[in-house]
């Protein structure tokens, strides 16, 4: 019982979370593709919004994150599961590359994307297929390799 | 540089932001777990036990998001002059590379800064710039001008 309950409370944090990370796109205007490219655009008439989506959602991160890797455990008893690879690699730079290129085609990033869908808008509805896709295609690959 | 006052909205940036900060800490703190939404998606493709449920809920609360808003206040424009075949192939790039690259702008840019991972810098750097040189490409020197709402 006590379990069941548990589990409970972690689909419900993690909706929580996911509606309030949605909400904020929304209100910071980057669930607006216009907008994001309007920040990617230097040599344009740039709008510098996004610099301050990060530097608010950094802000707050930074005393989340300060707390959080001093815990073993979280507040719903969870294990934490931070990131612990430290290597800089070839993997690391050629997809963050190869996203940012998909990113300044597109102006959509994975977060805004659900929140396009969920939006109504199509084009958001065929980023977000074809984007799952991709996924499966990287599953099918590294399954190939490691063979 | 010409800045676009127009349209550059500082407080709801650095609000909206604030709120994508607070997201990401309850979900830390709360679920132990990185708020990156290529890792949230990406552990749904090979799940194991357990693992499900937590993963669709962050999705399903992305997807409300926009719903909720809409009780108290209508959706700001949504402007999306990538054409459908376009939109189809960044989509796929973008879904192979975040995984291949662990992460996108919520899990390295966000949140790894936020923690100081060296690792996210670097990724974070490597995406932004990667955008900067596109757009330009796109539309300085190519002039095309899909994406400028025309």
């Amino acid at each position: 019982m006590r379990k069941h309950f548990s589990n409970i409370s972690v689909v419900l944090f993690a909706l929580l979370s996911g509606t309030i990370f949605g909400l904020g796109l929304i209100l910071a205007g980057m669930a607006n593709p216009a907008k994001v490219l309007a920040f990617l655009d230097l040599a344009g008439l740039w709008d510098p919004s996004l610099a301050l989506v990060m530097g608010g959602a950094i802000s707050i991160g930074l005393i989340a994150f300060t707390l959080a890797k001093k815990r073993n455990i979280s507040f719903l008893g969870l294990k934490m599961h931070l990131p612990t690879t430290r290597i800089i690699d070839k993997r690391l730079v050629i997809g963050g590359l190869a996203f940012g290129i998909g990113w300044g085609l597109s102006g959509i990033c994975p977060a805004p994307a659900f929140v396009l869908l969920g939006a109504g808008s199509i084009k958001g509805i065929i980023f977000v297929i074809f984007m799952l896709i991709g996924m499966e295609i990287y599953e099918r690959i590294e399954s190939y390799r490691k063979k | 540089m010409l800045i676009d006052w127009n349209n550059f909205s500082p407080w709801t940036a650095l609000a909206g932001g604030a709120l994508i900060g607070l997201a990401s800490a309850i979900f830390v703190l709360f679920n132990g777990r990185i708020a990156g939404i290529c890792g949230i998606l990406g552990g749904l493709f090979r799940p194991q036990k357990n693992d499900i449920y937590w993963r669709l809920a962050f999705i399903v609360g992305l997807i409300i998001a926009p719903l909720i808003w809409q009780l108290f206040a209508a959706l700001p424009i949504i402007d999306i002059s990538a054409s459908n075949s376009l939109l189809a192939i960044t989509g796929l790039v973008v879904g192979i590379s975040t995984r291949y690259g662990s992460g996108c702008t919520s899990g390295h840019g966000v949140c790894g800064i936020s923690r100081l991972s060296p690792r996210s810098f670097i990724a974070t750097l490597a995406f932004m710039f990667a955008g900067f040189v596109t757009v330009y490409i796109v539309r300085h020197v190519l002039g095309l001008n899909f994406g400028l709402g025309a």
